[in-house]
């Protein structure tokens, strides 16, 4: 490895409350696929608000966006993750639970390893991605940058 | 004419919109029936090919093989990898031998040059920014219906029907070998969309095959999403009570 990791944001808006009959099935998802997050290859590391075992309940970036914030080895097992495993059974059912997003609503970054990323840091690195696109400060997977050297 | 080789990576035909030479001399490579049925039988396998196998399966001298195997491989339709057979490491085991396999390049050739990859992209990227899934998901369920009910079939369909079936949309259907109920799909049909825009074209993918079920009524039968390695994100399974 390069001595860096890969940071990962998302940000959604759901279509009704999560306690909501609706998103019965989003909820019901919640933790086998944080647990498989968590078991997957090159998995480092994911947030979690105090006290909770997901992100579920924070509410940073405004009263109707969820998050995500992860680490992990590098992009492929990253992408591995997200589109090559069971969790890619939910993101097709997205529009069932989560409002179409206009804009940008995921970002990816490169951290030294070990370091910690903070909710205001992916913040900025997801407005950085909205305000120049893709550069090797934020990215997507779409265009991917390497990490440094 | 259009030809599919391969489970390429993201690639629109050359950036000017042309025709790519290189392409062309690929499907070129293709019409000696000999080294057809070459290809035809290493990209048929599951993992990759020796000369020997492929002299064998086709019924002709390993030399004359190996020669038309390694056109193809110039010709960018088939790759290479050295390793020692299995079960005989070691030293004084010898060379390790060359094996063959599908080349991970995309081969399309439209003539006169048509461009529906990138409509195909365009299409996708409009869907995903109005939250438009669903109404594809439903279009693509209906076309699988209608695909499944031009096939002709008995009653009741069984694995085999079925997997001709998926094999004549290119799907490549494979029996496992550990779940002898449950068809994997080798080939994804739709492979550069779904790299780019995975949930949506796979997604699409399995309503096509949900409909295609439904059309062929194949009741016995349960499409799902398993995406596994470079497989095709979806795996049909004869359900257990039937």
């Amino acid at each position: 490895m390069s001595g860096h990791h890969l940071a990962q944001l998302n940000v959604g808006t759901l279509k009704a409350p999560l306690d909501s009959p609706a998103l019965a099935d989003f909820v019901a998802l919640l933790d086998p696929v944080n647990a498989l997050a968590d078991a997957s290859p090159g998995f480092v590391w994911r947030f979690r608000s105090e006290g909770t075992d997901d992100a579920t309940s924070e509410r940073f970036f405004g009263d109707d966006l969820i998050l995500n914030l992860s680490v992990w080895e590098s992009v492929e097992a990253l992408w591995e993750f997200t589109y090559r495993s069971d969790h890619l059974d939910a993101l097709r059912r997205r529009r069932e639970w989560m409002v179409p997003m206009t804009g940008r609503f995921l970002v990816l970054w490169w951290i030294p390893a070990g370091h910690v990323p903070t909710l205001a840091e992916a913040g900025e690195r997801l407005d950085l991605l909205r305000e120049k696109g893709p550069t090797e400060h934020a990215f997507d997977f779409r265009t991917r940058f390497p990490a440094p050297a | 004419m259009v030809v599919h080789s391969a489970r390429g990576g993201q690639r629109f035909l050359a950036d000017n919109g042309e025709v790519d030479e290189a392409d062309i001399d690929a499907v070129g490579a293709l019409a000696d029936p000999l080294r057809r049925r070459l290809y035809e039988y290493v990209v048929g396998r599951e993992g990759e090919t020796s000369r020997a196998e492929a002299a064998e399966a086709v019924g002709v001298q390993r030399t004359l093989a190996a020669f038309h195997l390694d056109r193809l491989v110039e010709a960018g339709l088939l790759a290479t990898s050295r390793r020692k057979p299995s079960g005989r490491g070691g030293p004084g085991s010898g060379r390790p031998a060359k094996l063959y396999r599908r080349a991970d390049r995309q081969v399309d050739v439209h003539l006169p040059p048509r461009d529906y990859e990138t409509a195909a992209h365009l299409l996708a990227e409009a869907v995903q920014r109005s939250g438009a899934e669903e109404a594809l998901y439903a279009a693509a369920r209906a076309e699988g219906s209608r695909r499944g009910s031009a096939a002709p079939a008995e009653r009741p369909v069984d694995l085999d029907r079925l997997g001709e079936l998926l094999a004549g949309l290119g799907y490549e259907p494979a029996a496992e070998a550990e779940e002898p109920r449950t068809l994997r799909l080798r080939n994804c049909p739709f492979h550069t969309l779904a790299r780019a825009f995975p949930p949506l074209a796979c997604g699409m993918n399995l309503e096509l095959l949900r409909g295609l079920l439904e059309g062929a009524r194949a009741e016995g039968f349960t499409a799902r999403m398993a995406p596994r390695g470079e497989h095709c994100c979806v795996a049909i399974s004869k359900n257990k009570n039937s």
